[in-house]
């Protein structure tokens, strides 16, 4: 038995140190919508909160989270009212949609450090979340949007 | 919206109007299986057959369900078409609530004949049938209401969910009309005169927001991947390399002592491993090893026989089959295109080639089956995000000896939205394997697919090579075209060989968008040479057209060049249709294309098109205008803007179509400049994501969109402007370097070998 802290609830998992957080998330604890996209790294679909940081979950062992609280994109918010989410859905950013947990989940670490980004700052910090879709402006719009307070 | 509830019972009016539960309207699609009911013009008012499936019923509280017949993988549809009926309907749209219709033949596309999520003709299609549905809902609640008010027909009209008088200043809500309102034996027909004129549409052609759209911001959206059943097992598939190939021999013996794993299955392409959770079947995954069979022949080496391919496409004697001209003229279309060319003043030739490519989307494919009962008894239940929804529940009933006429009472599909379909999400193997799957084990299993094994088990666009070439009479009109494309071919294996032989060997997945019918040209032919080398193949956003107007634009250019004339300007000369003409001059001005740019800087421009040639389907335009420089110290392009003007015919949803056409000039660039499938030692080479490069965040160009519109109907969008986007990359390329690119993707050696050709 593992307990760790996921959005801010103490849970008991009753599987391996060695398993990828990503999967003790979605298959352990049902929390779904931190994505597989990869389980190398390379995608950030699955990106959540360690301490308020992102980090790929895909590449984190249980194990190795320890005291540090984990937030999912469920945790984000409680009723889908966050300034990145509603500048999401202003935005209109999803398409297919599977990428876009760990779009805001990037997106909002970057804010939580910085939150009057350059579109420049924005590009780099999020260059690592894949989109298939291409839904890539909506997302710079959106995270300028939130920046800016829920102004366009 | 995110869960999808699915009900396959038949609603008949008397359980309606019996359980005072609210109104059902049920509705044809005029589907009867026969081709010329399916290429009638989509007229409405069909009479209702004996079988009716319902769109639309309203529940006492005012509650609109609409059911989508069509499948969403971010292209906006499962919002779109019952917007249309809402909008026919006078529906409050924030009191509709959208469930996926269940699979039923009333549901199939009126031209595609099945539940089918393809060659972006989903509004298109089902516009009229849907027009027709809401209308008719309207009708039966305004006759029902005249009723109830005791007043004629004539003096009452509609406002958003309410039937008014305005003479007495009385109304009745939706809802109210439903709960106590007689549907009629036979349903009223709506002629197309009596549809709502376009110009007084209150929700088309503005905005409402998609309805999947919040709950992709939250996590709350549940994909394949995502769901779950008491019971359930899990599971993942090793695929060989190759299509038909199995494996010789495993050490999943060795795998069934590892903990959480269950069983390991033989499959026919590959080894299924089934365990207690995702993780312990991706470890086993990781453990296993498999020795495949060798294919038959040599094995596949992409780079090579990409040069056997131009080798192929350049030689005249290899056989090739007609695909267009279609039908009749084909038989004739070699003896006047060759008689046109021997007689020309002059020949001007182009050779290209594009390579393999694969869907790479996010979700990698998957599906949860389970399979209960046994013999006669035995029954499929499915949740999966399937592009072709009919052909999923055929598969599965085809596996498990399940009648096709029982399907409705013993397969259901639970249809889930995707993580991006592209095309791949039309070949259900997945559901093949995880029925396999749920049949060996007797439980549920959720099949999903490794990001390894989805990228080995790449059902890839053909690699292809194109040699077209035009004959031009002494003024320089262009008297034939040959276009000879060597490709891997897709329909036997997409469908199957039969279908292949239906359509007498002619390839519709290879030859989109090989025609120039917008281009005035005489005696134009195009051939296929068959290229089937054991490689996995499949449609792709876009299919042919992204390989196909790569050559023929690259001849437009070079026509241009030999003309001595600028390419926009040739275009504009050479095309012969209003609507194209449009097109590139709303895209020449939003590009600026007159302004003359710095040294280094070009600008290239294409033109491409997206429909069928079925009638009345029609087409939608694009051109595009890309903006190059090349960085000669790496030897890479830059692409700093994208221009593009697009005549859709009547827009539906603006945002979104600015979305699907920017999402497809991305899938555009990402093969001009990036992405490529290599296979080498009869295997794909890139094995995850780092090895198969495609656009992220930090390549995006400037992208500038401009929507037309013409008429009154919706035109196919999803795919609109992808093909464009390598000619004009290239063409921009010749206009900054004065060198010709000829093989996509331009890959940094590429580039070099132009500079230096």
């Amino acid at each position: 038995m593992v307990a760790i802290t996921v959005n801010g609830r103490r849970r008991n998992v009753d599987a391996d140190p060695s398993t990828p957080l990503l999967w003790v998330l979605r298959d352990d604890l049902k929390l779904t919508g931190t994505k597989y996209g990869c389980g190398v790294a390379a995608c950030g679909a699955c990106t959540v909160h360690l301490d308020g940081q992102p980090v790929r979950s895909c590449s984190v062992k249980l194990g190795d989270v320890g005291r540090k609280a984990v937030t999912t994109i469920e945790g984000l918010s409680t009723d889908g009212q966050h300034p990145l989410q509603k500048a999401w859905v202003e935005a209109q950013a999803p398409q297919c949609g599977y990428c876009q947990s760990g779009q805001i989940m990037q997106a909002a670490g970057l804010l939580s450090k910085t939150p009057n980004p350059s579109r420049d700052q924005i590009v780099r910090h999020m260059d690592g979340n894949l989109c298939r879709c291409g839904s890539y402006p909506q997302i710079v719009e959106a995270i300028e949007r939130a920046a800016k307070g829920g102004r366009s | 919206m995110s869960t999808s509830k699915i009900s396959n019972a038949k609603i008949s009016r008397r359980a309606a109007l019996s359980g005072g539960a609210g109104l059902t309207f049920a509705f044809t699609l005029g589907v009867d299986g026969d081709d010329a009911a399916a290429q009638r013009p989509f007229v409405a008012g069909q009479p209702a057959p004996k079988t009716l499936n319902a769109y639309v019923k309203i529940a006492p509280n005012g509650i609109v369900t609409i059911f989508a017949p069509a499948a969403e993988m971010g292209q906006g549809i499962k919002t779109a078409i019952p917007l249309v009926i809402a909008e026919e309907m006078d529906a409050e749209w924030s009191r509709v609530q959208i469930e996926y219709a269940p699979v039923a033949p009333a549901y199939a596309h009126p031209v595609l004949r099945s539940q089918q999520v393809v060659g972006s003709l989903s509004l298109r299609g089902y516009w009229m049938p849907a027009r027709t549905a809401g209308a008719q809902a309207r009708r039966v609640l305004m006759e029902a209401a005249a009723k109830r008010l005791n007043v004629p027909m004539a003096e009452l009209s509609t406002e958003p969910g309410f039937v008014v008088h305005k003479a007495s200043g009385r109304r009745l809500g939706y809802g109210e009309i439903a709960r106590t309102a007689e549907v009629p034996a036979t349903l009223p027909e709506i002629k197309p005169e009596e549809l709502k004129p376009t110009s007084q549409f209150r929700l088309l052609g503005k905005d409402v927001g998609r309805r999947d759209v919040p709950a992709k911001t939250t996590g709350r959206e549940i994909y394949s991947i995502d769901v779950a059943v008491p019971g359930m097992l899990y599971a993942t598939v090793a695929y060989s390399p190759g299509r038909g190939i199995g494996f010789v021999s495993h050490n999943g013996a060795d795998l069934n002592k590892m903990k959480g794993i269950v069983d390991v299955v033989k499959l026919a392409e590959g080894v299924g491993i089934v365990g207690s959770s995702t993780a312990a079947v991706l470890a086993a995954r990781k453990a296993l090893k498999v020795e495949w069979a060798k294919p038959q022949g040599a094995p596949v080496d992409s780079e090579q026989n990409r040069l056997a391919y131009l080798a192929d496409a350049v030689n005249l004697e290899k056989k090739a089959v007609i695909g267009r001209p279609g039908g009749d003229a084909a038989a004739t279309a070699l003896e006047k295109t060759s008689a046109a060319m021997a007689a020309a003043a002059k020949t001007v030739s182009v050779d290209v080639t594009t390579d393999y490519v694969y869907h790479a989307q996010m979700e990698p494919v998957g599906c949860l089956a389970s399979v209960t009962g046994s013999g006669p008894d035995t029954r499929v239940e499915l949740w999966t995000g399937t592009q072709w929804a009919t052909n999923a529940v055929e598969t599965a009933a085809r596996i498990l000896g399940i009648p096709a006429d029982q399907i409705p009472q013993k397969v259901k599909l639970n249809q889930l939205g995707m993580g991006g379909g592209y095309g791949r999400r039309i070949f259900n193997d997945y559901v093949s394997d995880a029925v396999a799957l749920s049949m060996a084990v007797a439980k549920p299993v959720k099949m999903v697919l490794s990001r390894e094994d989805d990228f080995a088990n790449g059902r890839l666009r053909p690699m292809t090579a194109h040699r077209v070439t035009a004959g031009l009479d002494g003024a320089g009109k262009v008297v034939g075209v040959r276009h000879r494309i060597a490709a891997d071919t897709v329909v036997p294996y997409l469908y199957n060989q039969a279908r292949m032989d239906a359509q007498k060997g002619v390839d519709h997945i290879v030859f989109a968008g090989a025609d120039m019918p917008y281009y005035d040209v005489s005696n134009h032919m195009a051939e296929h040479i068959y290229e089937d080398h054991g490689v996995r193949t499949a449609a792709w956003r876009g299919i042919g057209a992204g390989a196909n107007t790569f050559a023929v634009e690259a001849l437009i250019d070079e026509l241009a060049a030999a003309a001595g004339q600028d390419p926009y300007a040739y275009r504009m000369a050479l095309i012969k249709n209003e609507r194209a003409k449009k097109v590139l001059e709303a895209v020449a001005r939003l590009a600026d294309w007159s302004k003359k740019r710095p040294e280094g800087v070009g600008l290239g421009i294409a033109f491409g098109r997206l429909g069928l040639p079925i009638p009345p389907v029609g087409e939608s335009m694009a051109a595009t205008v890309a903006e190059v420089t090349v960085d000669r110290a790496t030897n890479r392009i830059k692409v700093s803007n994208l221009w593009c003007a697009a005549d859709v015919g009547l827009p539906v949803q603006p945002k979104n179509i600015q979305a699907q056409i920017q999402g497809s000039l991305i899938w555009g660039l990402s093969t001009a400049l990036k992405e490529r499938t290599t296979i080498k030692g009869g295997a794909i080479a890139e094995a995850n994501y780092p090895d198969y490069d495609i656009i992220r965040q930090s390549d995006m160009p400037g992208i500038k969109i401009e929507v037309l519109r013409s008429g009154d109907v919706p035109l196919p969008v999803g795919e609109l402007g992808l093909s464009t986007v390598i000619p004009a990359v290239a063409g921009g390329f010749f206009a900054a370097t004065g060198k010709r690119i000829r093989n996509a993707p331009f890959l940094s050696a590429r580039v070099r070998a132009a500079l230096t050709a």
